[in-house]
This record gives C-alpha cells, sequence and structure tokens, in this order.
C-alpha cells in the first residue's frame, strides 16, 4: 500500500492509483503514475495534447476494454472496499455502474429527453416507471436543466441546444447515482455562458460524488479543482493542491506550462 | 485581382459546366432507355393485364394462358428466401460488426463475403443442385429454390446491414457502455434501432434482387408448365400450418416469362410483357415499402 502523501491528511481517500502503466499495443502511454483521488472532490488532470489526460481518465472506467489491444499494469485501487478496478475478475459492466462519465462532445442518444435520462436505470432492470421519473426529475434538477425541459420530456434530446445536450448527459450519468463521474474535457464544445454552468454544477455535484476532470483550460482547473494533476509525456509531473500547482509548483516544467510557455 | 487568376476561374468554370452538362445528358439518355423499355411493355402487354391473366394456370392458348402458378410460386419462394436470408443475414452482421475480434480471420471471412456477393447467380445455381437438390435430398422445390436464392442474397444483406451499423458514431455507443450497458443492451437499446432503416433498406433491394433471378432457379429444374399450385401454408383445420407447399414443384414469374417470350406465337409475346409489367410492379411496390418503413424508422429515431 502507498503511503498517504502529507497534502492529504484531512482527506479520506475515495481512489488510490498505484504504479499504473498504460499500453495502446506496444506503445507505452502512461508511465509509473501514482496519485490519490480524495473523496467528494475535484481533480483536474491538465497537460498538454497527447500527455494522457483522457487515457488516464478511461482507466478509471475500463473503457479501454471496448477495444482491442489494450492493457494495463498496476493498480486503481477504490476505496473503501480496496477493490483492484483493473483485476480482469473486477466485471466492467458492473464497475460503470458506479463510475458515470460525461464526454468531450455531447452524445445524447437519439431518443426522447425523458429517454436518455431514464437509460441508466432501464439496463438496471429498474421496471416500476414512478421511480423513474422520480429520478428523472432529480436528476435533471441536480443537472440545473429541469426548469428548461419540463414541458417536453418527451421532445427529441437532439432538439436542445449544446450546452443543454451536455447537462443532460451529466443528468443522464447522474440518475443512476454514481460514485465517481469522469469528465473528459466537457466544456470545449460549448461556448462561454454554458461552460460557466457547467462549473458551477461540477461545483455543486462535488458534495455529493468525486469528480475527475480532464480539461485543456488551465482557467477551467484553476476555477473548479481542488486538485490538479500535471501530465506530460505520460508520466504524472506534478500533482498537488490546485492553488499550488498554480501558484508555486515544484517542478519547473508545471510552472512553464501553467505560464503558458508550451502546451 | 490579376488577369492570369480571372483567366484561371473562368477555366475552372468552364470545365465544370462541362462535367455538368455531361452529367445530365447520361441522366436523361439512362432516364429515356428506362422509359422506352416500360413504354414497349405496357404497349404490348397492358391489353392482356386482366384478372383471367392473375386467375389462370398456363395454357397452350395464349389468351388463356395466366401467371397464377407463377405468382404464387414467386410469393412463396420468396418466403422461404426471406425467412431464412434476414435473420442469417443481419445476424451474421450484427456479429462482424459488433462482436467479432478484429483479427486476420475474421479479415478473411469479411473478403470473402464481399466476394460473395460478386459471384454469377449461376454459380450458386449449380452449387445448389448439388448440395439441396442431390444432396440434401429436397428435390427440384419450392424449399430448394427459397434456399438458393437466400444464399444468393445472403452476401448483400450482410453488407448492407454492416454498413448501417457502422453508421452509428461511436460516441452514441461509448455514451451506452459508460453508463454500465452490457453489449447485448447496447446492441438492441442503440444499435438496431438506430440502423434499422438502413438495414430494412438493403433487405428490400436483396430482394428485388432475388425476385428478379431466373438462372440458379433453371439450374436446380424450375418447371416452366405447372397446372396446380402447391398446398397453402395455412389451413382452416388444426395444426392451422401446412409444410406441404415447401416440397411442391414451382415455377417463378421470371422463368414463366421466359417461356413465353421464347414461343414462336407473338401472342405469347404480350402475355410475356404482362407478366413482366406485373414483375415490376413488384419490385416497385417493395421499393416504395422500403422508402416507406425507411422514413417511418427516421421518425422514430430522432437524431
Amino acid at each position: 500500500m502507498v503511503a498517504v502523501a502529507p497534502i492529504f491528511a484531512q482527506e479520506k481517500i475515495k481512489a488510490r492509483v498505484d504504479n499504473l502503466q498504460f499500453f495502446y499495443g506496444k506503445t507505452q502511454a502512461l508511465k509509473d503514475i501514482n496519485f490519490f483521488v480524495p473523496e467528494k472532490k475535484v481533480v483536474a488532470l491538465i497537460g498538454p495534447s497527447g500527455c494522457g489526460k483522457t487515457t488516464l481518465l478511461r482507466c478509471f472506467n475500463r473503457m479501454h476494454d471496448l477495444y482491442p489491444n489494450m492493457h494495463y499494469s498496476g493498480r486503481i485501487l477504490l476505496e473503501p472496499d480496496g477493490v483492484d478496478i483493473l483485476n480482469a475478475k473486477v466485471d466492467p459492466i458492473e464497475l460503470r455502474m458506479k463510475i458515470g462519465m460525461v464526454f468531450q462532445k455531447p452524445n445524447p442518444f437519439p431518443k426522447s429527453i425523458y429517454e436518455n435520462v431514464a437509460y441508466g436505470l432501464r439496463i438496471r432492470g429498474e421496471k416500476v416507471e414512478s421511480f423513474i421519473e422520480g429520478k428523472v426529475e432529480s436528476a435533471l434538477r441536480d443537472a440545473a436543466l429541469w426548469d428548461e425541459v419540463k414541458d417536453r420530456l418527451q421532445n427529441a434530446a437532439s432538439s436542445l441546444s449544446g450546452g443543454q445536450q451536455q447537462r443532460l448527459c451529466m443528468a443522464r450519468s447522474l440518475a443512476t447515482d454514481p460514485d465517481i463521474i469522469l469528465f473528459d474535457e466537457p466544456t470545449s464544445a460549448l461556448d462561454p455562458i454554458a461552460t460557466a454552468r457547467i462549473e458551477e454544477l461540477i461545483d455543486e455535484l462535488k458534495s455529493r460524488v468525486t469528480i475527475l476532470i480532464v480539461t485543456h483550460n488551465m482557467q477551467q482547473a484553476g476555477r473548479v479543482a481542488d486538485y490538479t494533476a500535471f501530465m506530460y509525456l505520460g508520466e504524472l509531473a506534478e500533482f498537488d493542491r490546485t492553488s499550488k500547482i498554480f501558484t508555486n509548483p515544484t517542478q519547473k516544467l508545471t510552472e512553464q506550462y501553467v505560464t503558458g510557455c508550451f502546451g | 485581382m490579376n488577369v492570369d487568376r480571372s483567366n484561371w476561374i473562368y477555366r475552372q468554370k468552364f470545365y465544370e459546366n462541362i462535367f455538368l452538362a455531361a452529367s445530365i445528358f447520361f441522366l436523361i439518355v439512362s432516364a429515356t432507355i428506362l422509359g422506352a423499355l416500360l413504354f414497349d411493355l405496357v404497349r404490348s402487354g397492358a391489353s392482356r393485364l386482366s384478372w383471367t391473366l392473375f386467375s389462370s394456370f398456363p395454357s397452350r392458348f395464349p389468351e388463356k394462358a395466366g401467371i397464377l402458378s407463377a405468382w404464387v410460386g414467386t410469393l412463396l419462394v420468396m418466403l422461404v428466401t426471406s425467412l431464412t436470408a434476414i435473420p442469417l443475414g443481419v445476424a451474421a452482421g450484427i456479429y462482424l460488426e459488433e462482436y467479432a475480434p478484429k483479427n486476420r480471420l475474421t479479415a478473411l471471412i469479411e473478403i470473402n463475403i464481399s466476394n460473395l456477393a460478386g459471384v454469377p447467380s449461376i454459380v450458386f445455381g449449380l452449387m445448389a443442385l448439388g448440395i439441396f437438390v442431390y444432396k440434401l435430398s429436397l428435390g427440384q422445390s419450392v424449399l430448394s429454390a427459397g434456399l438458393t436464392l437466400a444464399l444468393l442474397i445472403l452476401p448483400i444483406i450482410i453488407v448492407t446491414t454492416r454498413e448501417a451499423i457502422r453508421a452509428i458514431p461511436l460516441s452514441i455507443r461509448e455514451g451506452a457502455y459508460a453508463l454500465g450497458a452490457t453489449k447485448w443492451q447496447v446492441t438492441k437499446d442503440h444499435v438496431l434501432p438506430y440502423s434499422s432503416g438502413g438495414i430494412l433498406t438493403g433487405i428490400i433491394i436483396a430482394l428485388s434482387r432475388a425476385i428478379g433471378e431466373t438462372a440458379p432457379l433453371v439450374t436446380i429444374g424450375a418447371l416452366t408448365f405447372i397446372a396446380f399450385l402447391p398446398g397453402s401454408p395455412v389451413q382452416a383445420a388444426p395444426p392451422f400450418i401446412n409444410f406441404e407447399w415447401l416440397t411442391s414443384p414451382f415455377t417463378v414469374l421470371p422463368i414463366q416469362m421466359f417461356n413465353w417470350i421464347s414461343r414462336p406465337d407473338p401472342e405469347f409475346h404480350k402475355n410475356a410483357a404482362a407478366a413482366g409489367l406485373v414483375l415490376l410492379l413488384i419490385t416497385l411496390s417493395l421499393n416504395a415499402i422500403a422508402i416507406f418503413l425507411r422514413i417511418r424508422f427516421r421518425r422514430r429515431v430522432r437524431w
């Protein structure tokens, strides 16, 4: 077991990443990644394109399992049970039921608004429609979308604007009460106002769920994240409190990146 | 703007207009050919289009001869073809696209399926003669004919199913998987519903091809003169379904046409034209159904 670093002294740990390596075929995309994800906090993954942020994020719900020739080594231990989610014995389906994901581009299903949010419950075998209705409403409220769509739940999800669609996707993953939500550059396709709303939501959500967010936008990391991981060439260059990373980073490289010298 | 550039743009626009003119010309040519064909069929066949044509068996007298056994045969053969080729083809397409591991073996299978789509139909007929008629002793029957045409169109259905499935964006699948859906849930809730319009279109194009096939059916021994109908698939008495028709000898519309057209008496040629019109109408209505279904399914999926 990895020792708890001092910065985590007051935090409850949700996940421990222990010596994680990841390979696309023979190419190593992640090298010796070690860090902690504190519970009910926001952790941002930043770094230049191709540094492995998204690859790392997708390890948490084993999305890589969908494609051939990808393998992991090392462990990601999910607390409090200490289950290694990279273990082949852990069913990725079961894992994804506990860990939600919001993608870079809004990807609502070509179904109604209601059915989009209800889908997670339906695939879990939920049959009681009144229960599903309640869940759909509360998820849409949590995603600050309820007031905008309550009169047109049966309309197509594609009739919503881009920002609304992204909040719908958040509601979709919230409806099943996940422990962790993974955000993969959730605002990169949105305008500043829609972006601000998503950021507000992330801020509100962290009272209930643990959040990991990949972002290209350093200001965004500064605004929403409690902790920030700076990645470079597949390695975790620095991991610390966000304020520390942005004001007084230990590594020269981190400083250069956050001040915009490269990236 | 300098003179050279405006000259260059002028030349490019000139090429564009030449291409446009050529396209329109070829379009008119092919439309005219189709129109002339239709006109010719109607002119020589319309006088024979009557209830007698549909309700009579073939006969030595052209004015008494009809296509009853032919259209019933076509219908029954197509029933067997649809019932076998559609489930097999769609399932194979789904398997190859969603489940099959991407390795050399599946690549080889994929190439061969595309090749199969290009095999001349008479070759399928020869194979069916050997396998269905003799080896499996199915005889020169509706069943053999249906299975032969099913084999013929199977590759078309597989290929179009795969293309329809491939058109679904990856992000939609990932969205469903990320919620914890299993492969089967993703397939039945997303992949199939969103691709059903394309799959249906492929199925109907394939059936339209099968309905006009003659060569493979002649090869397995379709008769040209049938003065009786196969037993009805449904009956009033239990068990209500009857499979006797499967083993019955058969003829189909294109074969009936071929038979009439090869007779010296020009009166029979009119019958052939009328039968051709019927066949064309069946094909066109199949296409109309395809368009209708595609619109309906597209309305249900709300991109």
